[in-house]
């Protein structure tokens, strides 16, 4: 596998890994490379510059802010699993991370790549999206922040500017009570989400008072489960309540369906509704 | 002591090196100067090359030559196919190493980009132009042996390469006059066979002599050897083939490939050693697969579940060409094992090999026995069903009483020793059979999807008497030899023609020698691999390596130990016959003390002061083995697995393997075998399968789309044995390389078949993926 030349920098700080892409047209940013290299070493990707972000310390690690915590970009799989304060504040995060690929995986590849490379198989996009964080972003006109749920804007796209890099994901706490949960169909070749069902479930005096349900690997980018949402709000989250929420999923999904050789779009569409109820089901337990 | 070895699970001496690394496989030889080759592939999988213009690309940097099938015009011969099967109308077309005319795959190659490192040579590619003009393309075997198909060959109508027939018995008779019958169409996928190492070539040609190194990834250098003459014209004697280390191959290494002769080529015209090594995407596109059948099979039998026949047609899927022994595989080593572990008094088959627009496929781990295992498996289940008996009680009434010494089937072969019998209830016992399906019953009863699956199989192993390879086509011998070289100290050097590459056999190779002279068995080294320090050999592949090179290896043994004896008795100053052999001493019966050890029978034979009249100096000695007939290895496998009737998901839960691989040399690393080979059976039965689309194009063209088995998807494997030797070997050893791969497939599709019966589901197609497993569910409840 033998990617075309390539021109390599390396970023010393976030400030020169925007002026990098600036000035050089068509560079792209290398953080984990799990998911660049392999399409670079197929000439799928053949981007004449590479801007290495790999060593900025400022991009790495977890910390606490005020009602939630916030990752670095560069924060990989491994550290995500097995970070107490993600574990505290947005468990589902932590169970998420833990299913991505294989160790090898887990170890190199980062969150900030991961949402970044928008592809629909994957998990953290789809969980982020339910917790409603926030991306935060730099780049030559400044810093703003993106809706999770608006970052992915198609297969393989996002909507950062050509020089802007994502610095930072906001995750705010689930609240106490709330249950989440993230389960997932994993493809057994290459472990990515076939389907991945992220739920948190909120209760309260015995109801569920809110719900988030998004559904990753059927659309071309995490699809919200509005309708399961709305049949949940005020329900006893009881097997029949979840059954009859999960089976509205199909409402949902209007997007562009994806099907392959190993999964169609008419079993993925079926098995959202499977991977919601389970979801749902794991979720409800743990509230309250 | 030492004699202890043989028989014993020591651990495998060539795991230090393969586990930390420091192994030499062929892209790791570096020779000064060597330049390294790319070679354009066709993004089409049929199609007529108009025009290619390879000017673009020699003016790139580092470009030092391109060649196109022009220039190996007249100067490279095709390929040739080395298995002609007799009475079977087969073609054989044309098969240039680069393609001139004519594509037919995904990959065959139209040109080669010689460069000062491979980078160069792959960006050079970009710059040559080929004018295509694309045909139509057939993929599936049954569709391609069709009137009015694509034709990929002129001179081959409906694609058809042979036809091979087989009867035995009156099969007309048989289902004619049969209370039962059962039927389905099996489909064995296409396989990848993904051995860690990819393909490589380096070629070193030498004007000045006109000698030619190859090395190469291959499982018997001295085949590589014989057809590297052949298609390159340089004289055998002046071709020396070394196979360094080869990382696993399946079957997938036996064959001569393209690559290599376009990589002599290249090396012969430019006068420097010039390498290529496979990317792994080109091994998924350029390197052989396995399987490619569609069997369309029936059975007749009693209403008790008494066999009485079997009849089958076959679509063997050849791809675009004949590869090396392609012809074999759904012949040979498939329909004469037809009648498996079973009395089957009648049988037939027709086996037509069909061209169609895909990687050539060729033997892959097992080899036609796992497509004959896996039709056989599956109609006896269907006969257990039909007549409404235990498929294990079906499998017992059926199976050929035990015997030590021959058994003739209606395929017209003979059996060397078998059990089958005890292996079934060893294996029964081992799962707990009974309790399975008593908790099968009460996971029923709570509305769970639980099968067991039970096959039972015999393989045809240790290829084979050279005058039965000869009878059946094959072009070349199927011995095997060894050299077997004491030296002064002690130690010995085994020479093999063989090629090991990952089974173990530098170990047990060195425990034969061991256990028969008594020697330690760390001062016993083994070499193969090598065309000019070996001596000649046809290769490892069909559990071959420990049956027949082993038992050549135990005559040469023999023959050391021979002229031991007679120079002890010199050295006592006794006659031979009143010297004793044990555990690596000679000594005068009835004086254990007056003794010479192996050692110093070496020592004395090398410096020679003191020999008898007339003997040679030396303790060496060669062996030409030639088996008198294959072995049959054989054993009963089962499997436990649940489906979720939600999502279509089997979680394989327990696996059990029982095989008779008659003596253990070394049970650890038959347990190993056995190991793998389950874990590659299960993989087309659930998971693995190379889907070409209708255009040709290979649509899991990577491990991101082709799902090998992985060890958090499977359970742990039970293993056991017995052991009932081979009569006509040595040793009494059979080989066990392939028999995991022959039974596990049909055990777990048998599974779960077994847990879909009660929702209605009567057949899925392997693998048995998730969806397709969904959908037979839901059509089942849709259809009543
Ligand atoms: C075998 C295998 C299995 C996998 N299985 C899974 C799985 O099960 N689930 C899953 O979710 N993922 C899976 N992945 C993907 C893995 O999580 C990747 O590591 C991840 O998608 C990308 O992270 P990275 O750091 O490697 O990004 P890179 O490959 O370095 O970059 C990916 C893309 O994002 C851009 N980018 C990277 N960082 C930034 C940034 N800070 N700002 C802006 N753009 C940026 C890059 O320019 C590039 O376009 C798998 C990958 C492999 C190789």
């Amino acid at each position: 596998m033998f990617p075309a030349q390539i021109t390599y920098h390396r970023a010393g700080s976030v400030a020169e890994a925007v002026q990098l892409l600036s000035s050089n047209e068509g560079a792209k940013l290398l953080a984990g490379g799990h998911s660049l290299l392999p399409l670079m070493k197929l000439r799928l990707a053949a981007p004449a510059v590479l801007v290495d972000i790999g060593r900025i310390e400022a991009l790495k690690g977890v910390s606490a802010s005020g009602g939630g915590i916030t990752i670095g970009a560069l924060t990989t799989h491994a550290e995500i699993a097995s970070s107490d304060l993600v574990k505290q504040h947005a468990p589902v995060l932590a169970e998420a991370a833990a299913l991505v690929g294989d160790p090898a995986v887990r170890n190199r590849g980062t969150i900030g790549g991961s949402v970044s490379h928008a592809d629909p198989a994957s998990d953290q996009p789809t969980v982020l999206t339910a917790l409603g964080a926030t991306f935060n972003v730099t780049g030559q006109g400044g810093d703003r922040s993106i809706a999770a749920g608006d970052f992915a804007t198609g297969l393989l796209e996002n909507a950062l500017e050509e020089n802007e890099v994502l610095t930072s994901i906001s995750v705010p706490s689930v609240p106490s009570g709330a249950g989440s949960a993230y389960v997932k169909f994993p493809h057994p070749a290459s472990r990515y989400a076939v389907v991945g069902a992220a739920a948190v479930v909120a209760v309260s005096g015995g109801t569920c008072s809110s719900a988030s349900v998004v559904v990753g690997g059927v659309e071309t980018t995490p699809a919200r489960a509005s309708s399961v949402e709305a049949a949940l709000a005020g329900s006893d989250l009881g097997d029949a309540a979840l059954d009859a929420a999960a089976a509205a999923v199909g409402g949902d999904l209007n997007g562009d369906p994806m099907g392959d050789v190993f999964a169609s779009a008419e079993y993925r569409r079926a098995m959202a509704a499977v991977y919601v109820r389970r979801a749902l089901g794991a979720a409800a337990s743990r509230a309250g | 002591m030492t004699t202890r070895i043989f028989g014993s699970g020591i651990r495998r001496r060539e795991d230090p090196r393969l586990i930390t690394g420091r192994a030499s496989y062929t892209d790791d030889i570096k020779l000064p100067g060597t330049l390294h080759a790319a070679i354009l592939r066709s993004p089409y999988a049929h199609a007529n090359i108009k025009a290619v213009d390879a000017s673009g690309a020699a003016g790139q940097p580092g470009v030092v030559a391109v060649y196109t099938g022009e220039d190996t015009d007249g100067v490279l011969n095709g390929l040739p196919c080395a298995w002609l099967i007799p009475g079977s109308d087969l073609k054989t077309p044309a098969h240039p190493a680069i393609a001139k005319d004519k594509v037919r795959y995904v990959g065959d190659a139209v040109a080669v980009v010689v460069a000062e490192s491979r980078y160069q040579a792959e960006d050079a590619l970009e710059h040559i132009a080929v004018d295509y003009e694309p045909l139509d393309v057939v993929v599936s075997p049954k569709a391609a042996a069709q009137d009015g198909a694509p034709q990929l060959h002129e001179d081959v109508p409906n694609n058809i390469a042979f036809t091979w027939a087989l009867a035995g018995g009156d099969t007309d008779a048989a289902f004619a006059d049969a209370a039962v019958t059962v039927s389905d169409t099996i489909t064995l996928p296409r396989l990848i066979a993904n051995p860690m190492e990819p393909r490589s070539a380096l070629a070193q040609w030498s004007a000045a002599s006109g000698e030619l190194t190859l090395w190469n990834t291959t499982q018997n250098p001295h085949i590589a050897r014989f057809v590297t003459c052949v298609v390159t014209g340089v004289p055998e004697h002046k071709i020396r083939v070394i196979a360094p280390e080869v990382g696993g191959g399946f079957g997938s290494k036996i064959p001569f490939y393209a690559d290599e002769a376009i990589t002599a080529f290249c090396s012969m015209k430019l006068g420097v050693p010039v390498k290529w090594t496979e990317t792994r995407s080109e091994n998924y596109l350029i390197t052989t697969q396995g399987r490619d059948h569609i069997e369309e099979v029936e059975m007749a039998a009693t209403s008790d579940g008494v066999i009485t026949g079997l009849r089958t047609t076959v679509y063997a899927g050849m791809g675009g060409y004949l590869s090396t022994a392609a012809p074999g595989v759904p012949t040979i080593l498939h329909g004469l094992m037809y009648s498996g572990p079973y009395n089957i008094p009648n049988i037939s088959g027709t086996v037509y090999g069909v061209f169609n627009n895909g990687a050539p496929v060729d033997a892959y781990r097992g080899a036609g026995r796992p497509e004959a295992t896996m039709l056989l498996e599956r109609m006896v289940d269907l006969v257990a069903a039909a007549v409404g008996q235990d498929p294990a009680e079906v499998r017992r009434k059926n199976l050929i009483p035990k015997f030590e010494n021959g058994h003739d089937v209606a395929t017209g072969i003979t059996y060397d020793s078998g059990d089958y019998e005890s292996a079934l209830d060893s294996c029964l016992s081992a799962a707990g059979y009974e309790a399975l399906r008593a908790e099968q019953a009460q996971a029923r009863a709570e509305g769970r999807c639980v099968g067991v699956g039970v096959s039972s199989y015999v393989e045809i192993c240790g290829l084979g008497p050279s005058q039965v390879a000869g009878a059946v086509g094959f072009q070349g011998g199927l011995w095997e030899s060894a050299i077997i070289r004491f030296y002064p100290t002690g130690k010995a050097n085994v020479m093999v023609g063989s090629s090991p590459h990952g089974q173990g056999e530098e170990t047990t190779f060195a425990q034969i020698v061991a256990g028969e002279l008594g020697v330690d068995v760390d001062d016993v080294e083994v070499i193969h691999g090598d065309t000019d320090t070996t001596p000649m050999g046809w290769g490892t592949y069909g559990s071959r390596t420990t049956a027949v090179s082993g038992a050549a290896i135990t005559v040469a043994a023999r023959k050391i130990k021979e002229k031991s004896r007679a120079l002890a008795a010199h050295l006592l100053e006794a006659a031979p016959e009143d010297i004793e052999y044990e555990d690596g001493r000679f000594y005068v019966r009835g004086s254990p003390d007056q003794h010479k050890t192996i050692q110093d029978i070496a020592l004395m034979a090398n410096v020679a002061w003191n020999m008898p009249e007339g003997m040679e100096p030396g303790l060496e000695a060669s062996a030409f083995y030639d088996p008198p007939n294959f072995t049959y290895p054989f054993g009963a496998h089962v499997a436990v697995v649940e489906v979720d009737p939600e999502t279509g998901h089997i979680d394989l839960q327990r696996y059990v393997a029982v095989d008779d691989c008659g003596v253990q040399i070394n049970p650890m690393i038959v347990e190993g075998q056995v190991h793998g080979g389950v874990v590659q059976g299960v993989g087309p039965a659930l998971w693995e399968g190379a889907v070409y689309d209708d255009d040709g194009q290979l649509v899991t063209g990577s491990m991101l789309d082709y799902a090998l088995p992985r060890a958090d998807l499977l359970p742990d494997i039970e293993v056991s044995s017995n052991s009932t030797p081979s009569p006509h070997h040595p040793l009494g050893v059979k080989g066990i390389g392939e028999a995991g791969t022959i039974a596990s497939t049909p055990t777990v599709y048998n599974a779960v078949m077994d847990a879909l019966r009660p929702l209605g589901v009567t057949r899925v197609d392997m693998p048995l993926t998730p969806e397709k497993v969904w959908r037979a569910i839901n059509d089942a409840r849709n259809g009543g």
